[in-house]
């Protein structure tokens, strides 16, 4: 299925305020102690998220993993409370115990999110268990990369969510490479989508630049999810356009290769399509990037004007 | 003396074994080619100097990466792999915990394993509980292994060698934040033997028994003591398992009073078992009850200064001897 003008203009804001809010976010982690840790961004693959969400409805389930700024923005997750998060404040989506590794945000569904490299696989299994068993209207979405379908926990997940017709779609970002190994360098497969056949579930490779093919794949998978004839594997096909994370100053990713991707990428394509097929003028566009401006601004501002959590914090939650 | 971190101690202790045993190579996630272009990490400049058939750049694979460490070395090769973050030892831990340390009691002492399998740990770099997370106490809760998990430049180094050359699986535990602090290392070949522990600082009225990165800490804090009029014994054990019962116990007889400092969490964690064994067996000579610095109970929590108020320092450290002079 085509997307609508609305669902057009649903995944370019998504896309902008992803690539705006990273942007930041890549700023913001040179700065001595601004944002601890980690900072793993998804530059060039944001139309996968912004594809597969925008077919998705509220009730569903979403199960990121490290590379998750933009699928939880495109889940609806609050741009304030996702950056507080990354600052560590108590304001934060998980009031600092996370950090941007594993941000949960269950207002939107977005359940639970995972570093560990292919966690989130067996773990969407049993969302979309629960949500069979409850006669839900309602799938599971399991985002991963590469490295991931590398892991055990890819096989079995897909190995039971087949057996059971459990209404999940795998999501695999193939962004060329895990961690500083290029694809080839990790797999002979060429087609993560491949495996599918091995599960007997469907396996479609998608350009992962293009937003609206990986809606239209999404909404065909979801369909299938919902009628109860189980899960499908959606390869989409991206480049990681910046290191893992942003100590990672890409020695082993060619030049030519980043410069190449970089003409593809997603956001200008998407942007480019709109304009040209009349569905939006240039100063409907200005005014959405300058609205995503301020948003991502404000975020900003509110983390950094937010607290800390108290040193008691750290007792909190470890059970309920 | 030359001045190395424990990053590069780790890497001429490979490249020296590899140079010396054929049968050495090493595996995992990023060894080869990485995602950290920094010369003071563990296995930088190796695939440069050794080639692809004996640097192996492993897929993200950890139950398959420690199944190659258990079938190459029971055909005779000495892998070295390793596991990026010590929490990922979960999905390599069927191979380590139900193989790697029990094929040789299961072959009746006819098959050996002479594996080590490297993994990065500790808090204190910002990345939260799915990677901070330290397990040693898992590790030395499985007869048949070896756990090592050195707190000095030198100690690696030396240690590492031995793991290498040693018959036995071993884990073999580095905290990440040592990596980048430098301290001397000999020039010449040497090795330190698994499986003893090492008094770092002479004392008289306190036991403080320590490892891995604790160990600084535990040397501050004897530093402070001392200003405070206290004389801290400093005991790095180095090698958990086997435990060297004689070190501890000697000093702790000597001392009459016992501080066990360590990242980990608190219950279940290995001070139990120093505790434990010094009740057996030093009860008499204690002064004073034994106390435990450890990790709060909790996840390692990802917010600045939660994470600063998760791992034990000096202060906590010289408060709780203070409590028992
Ligand atoms: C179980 C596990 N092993 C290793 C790592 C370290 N690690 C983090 S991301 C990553 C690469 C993952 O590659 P891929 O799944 O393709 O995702 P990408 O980073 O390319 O988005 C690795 C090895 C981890 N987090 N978890």
């Amino acid at each position: 299925m085509q997307p609508s003008k609305e669902k057009l203009l649903e995944m370019l804001r998504t896309m902008l305020l992803t690539r705006c809010f990273e942007d930041k976010l890549m700023e913001l982690c040179q700065i001595p102690g601004k944002v601890p840790g980690m900072m793993i961004l998804c530059t060039g693959q944001e139309a996968v998220a912004s594809g597969v969400c925008a077919a998705l409805e509220q009730d569903d389930v979403i199960i990121p993993n490290h590379r998750s700024h933009g699928h939880l923005l495109a889940k609806g997750a609050d741009p304030g409370e996702v950056m507080a998060e990354c600052f560590g404040k108590i304001t934060g989506c998980n009031k600092g115990k996370s950090g941007t590794l594993h941000i949960a945000v269950p207002e939107v569904n977005a359940l639970c999110t995972t570093t560990v490299v292919g966690g989130g696989i067996p773990i969407a299994a049993g969302t979309a268990f629960a949500q069979k068993y409850t006669s839900r209207k309602s799938i599971t979405v399991c985002f991963f990369g590469d490295g991931a379908a590398d892991e055990g926990s890819f096989h079995e997940a897909l190995n039971l969510a087949s057996l059971w017709d459990l209404p999940v779609i795998f999501v695999c970002e193939n962004n060329l490479y895990a961690g500083a190994q290029r694809h080839e360098e990790h797999t002979r497969i060429r087609d993560i989508a491949d495996r599918a056949a091995a599960y007997a579930m469907p396996g479609e490779v998608v350009d992962g630049n293009d937003a609206g093919a990986v809606y239209a794949a999404t909404v065909r998978a979801r369909e299938r999810a919902l009628a109860g004839l189980g899960p499908t594997l959606i390869e989409c096909k991206t480049y990681r356009c910046r290191g893992h994370g942003e100590s990672d100053h890409q020695v082993y990713q060619p030049r030519e290769e980043i410069e190449a991707w970089k003409e593809k990428c997603p956001l200008p394509r998407l942007r480019g399509e709109m304009l040209a097929q009349g569905l939006m003028t240039h100063e409907e566009l200005d005014r959405l990037e300058e609205e995503i401006r301020k948003t991502v601004e404000e975020a900003v501002r509110f983390a950094e004007e937010s607290p800390y959590p108290d040193v008691a914090e750290a007792f909190t939650d470890v059970y309920v | 003396m030359q001045q190395l971190t424990m990053g590069q101690a780790v890497n001429q202790a490979l490249r020296e074994e590899m140079l010396r045993d054929f049968n050495v190579f090493i595996a995992g996630e990023g060894v080869g080619v990485s995602i950290h272009d920094n010369p003071l990490m563990p296995t930088a400049g190796l695939l440069k100097d050794f080639g692809p058939e004996r640097v192996k750049d492993t897929p993200v694979s950890e139950a398959a990466i420690a199944g190659l460490a258990v079938g190459s070395s029971v055909m005779g090769l000495r892998p070295v792999v390793e596991i990026m973050f010590n929490p990922f030892v979960t999905i390599a831990s069927d191979m380590i915990v139900n193989h790697a340390a029990k094929l040789r009691y299961l072959s009746g002492g006819k098959s050996t394993f002479p594996l080590v399998v490297r993994m990065k740990s500790g808090a204190g770099f910002g990345a939260g509980c799915q990677h901070s997370h330290n397990l040693e106490a898992w590790m030395a809760h499985c007869p048949g292994l070896k756990v090592v998990m050195p707190g000095t430049p030198a100690d690696a180094k030396g240690l590492l060698k031995s793991a290498i050359r040693d018959d036995n699986p071993v884990v073999f535990i580095e905290d990440m934040m040592l990596y980048f602090i430098p301290g001397p290392v000999p020039e010449e070949e040497y090795t330190i033997p698994i499986g003893k522990a090492d008094v770092k600082r002479v004392g008289s009225d306190v036991s403080i028994v320590s490892w891995s990165k604790m160990v600084g800490v535990a040397l501050k804090g004897a530093q402070i003591l001392a200003e405070n009029g206290v004389d801290a014994e400093v005991v790095d054990l180095r090698t958990l398992l086997p435990l060297d019962r004689e070190t501890l116990l000697t000093s702790v007889r000597k001392t009459g009073r016992l501080v066990v400092l360590h990242e980990a969490t608190r219950t279940g964690g290995f001070a139990g078992e120093i505790c434990a064994i010094v009740a057996e067996d030093a009860l008499n000579s204690l002064k004073a009850p034994f106390r435990r610095v450890t990790g709060p109970d909790i996840p390692v929590p990802f917010s600045p200064p939660l994470e600063r108020f998760y791992i034990p320092d000096e202060n906590n450290l010289v408060e709780a001897v203070l409590g028992i002079m």
